[in-house]
């Protein structure tokens, strides 16, 4: 069988994202990306730009809201609050693996 | 075709109304969602808790559903004869198809026929997967090959699970909880729609030296009291090959060592550091030779480790 190598994408700060690719990859429809802006779960590299563009590891949240949205029936102002708390957690997780890692003898 | 019980999967009766059905989902989905659950098998859970729901929510869905009997979980089975023509326009066969693609498939005789009369683009689904990979890999960057069911629609609009096998590589610098987009390397789309993207969650396995936070790196150093005490120059081993590093005399337990620049590389440009937490080693089998050496030292040894503990009595009393 062919195997062929295919290159990936980092989904990071160092990529950008228009308003409408972001819509197009995460499935979640341009006015709500634009309210969950608004509620600044989402933030514009240049906010004052006429065509917003967003950072590529937006996409990683608009997925899960996409998929939040799709599966618990959330209106918008749910989905922000559940984003919200996810990234509280995510933040938490990553300084509880900081902390992991620096305490000699720990495991990972 | 193997048969899922989609009602025992919610725990409910196979008469259960559609508002206990939802109630069911509801309690089982904020339980294991991928994006909100810490359960071990969340995502293998939640396909089955959602596979189940998008057939019994719908009730020309559920009634094929029941029509196709009853068998244990796990059964090979075969719907019965007429229920193919009562349910679907389109002929396929029933042996290479699953339970779930075939209920994803089927939107009733009237729907179907339209979608392929209008011909309408159908894109491919996205994917994902956790790639796990060593800390090496992730220093240098690794090939690996991904072994993958993916959904792919048939000549007839019906989902199948196929599966591919390609190569992807991964670039150095990726590290715990990066997210890396494959585009086009999902499923494949219908009626000319475009193909899905892959998505690729890497988790970092663990290793028997370093513990990683972020792309800086965490290293314990043992050292001899005496190398502690006088100082040494050491060799420590990090990813990209031993150094030598310089212990200051009266190194404490505890200190962390910085060698800035010798952790894991970062996507685009520059590198983590690495940590060396000091530890002092202390042998548990001496000569007897040695412990005539740390009774002198012992005895000649004006150092009091504890004097802070006295200090804090007198003020106490």
């Amino acid at each position: 069988m062919k195997v062929e190598l295919t290159e990936v994408r980092w989904l990071d700060q160092h990529y950008q994202l228009s308003l409408a690719d972001l819509s197009a990859l995460s499935g979640l429809p341009k006015a709500d990306l634009l309210e969950l802006v608004d509620y600044g779960i989402f933030v514009p590299i240049d906010p004052k730009a006429a065509e917003q563009a967003f950072h590529a590891d937006c996409l990683v949240a608009a997925r899960t809201a996409c998929r939040l949205r799709r599966d618990f029936d959330l209106d918008t102002q749910g989905l922000a609050l559940a984003l919200t708390l996810l990234e509280r957690i995510h933040e938490l997780e990553a300084q509880l693996s900081d902390l992991r890692a620096r305490v000699p003898g720990h495991p990972r | 075709m193997k048969y899922k019980d989609y009602y025992s999967i919610f725990g409910i009766a196979r008469n259960a109304s559609a508002a206990e059905i939802k109630a069911a989902y509801r309690k089982l989905a904020h339980k294991y969602h991928p994006d909100v659950s810490k359960e071990p098998d969340a995502e293998e859970k939640f396909k089955e808790i959602s596979e189940a729901y998008k057939t019994l929510k719908d009730p020309e869905k559920r009634a094929a559903y029941d029509q196709l009997g009853r068998y244990q979980s796990g059964q090979e089975f075969k719907p019965p004869p007429d229920w193919q023509q009562q349910y679907s326009e389109t002929h396929f066969s029933f042996d290479d198809i699953d339970l779930s693609d075939l209920f994803a498939g089927l939107r009733g005789k009237q729907q179907h026929t339209k979608r392929d009369s209008r011909k309408i683009p159908i894109p491919g689904q996205d994917y994902e997967v956790t790639v796990h990979i060593s800390l090496e890999e992730a220093y240098s960057g690794a090939e690996v090959e991904l072994d993958l069911n993916m959904p792919e629609y048939d000549e007839n609009g019906f989902a199948r699970r196929v599966p591919h096998t390609f190569k992807t590589r991964i670039p150095k610098g990726a590290t715990d909880g990066q997210r890396l987009r494959v585009p086009g390397k999902g499923g494949k789309g219908f009626n000319g729609g475009p193909p899905g993207d892959l998505y690729i969650n890497i988790v970092l396995r663990p290793h028997s030296l370093y513990r990683p936070s972020g792309h800086d790196l965490y290293l314990d150093l043992p050292v001899a009291p005496w190398e502690a005490v006088l100082g040494a120059t050491i060799e420590v081993p990090t990813p990209g090959g031993s150094v030598r590093l310089k212990i200051p005399a009266g190194t404490h337990a505890g200190q962390h060592l910085r060698l800035p620049k010798r952790g894991l590389p970062k996507p685009h440009t520059g590198e983590g550091d690495l940590f060396a937490i000091v530890q002092i080693a202390v042998p548990s089998v001496i000569s007897e030779r040695e412990r005539q050496l740390y009774k002198q030292l012992a005895e000649g040894s004006a150092f009091n480790p504890r004097g802070h503990f006295e200090q804090e009595g007198h003020h106490e009393s």
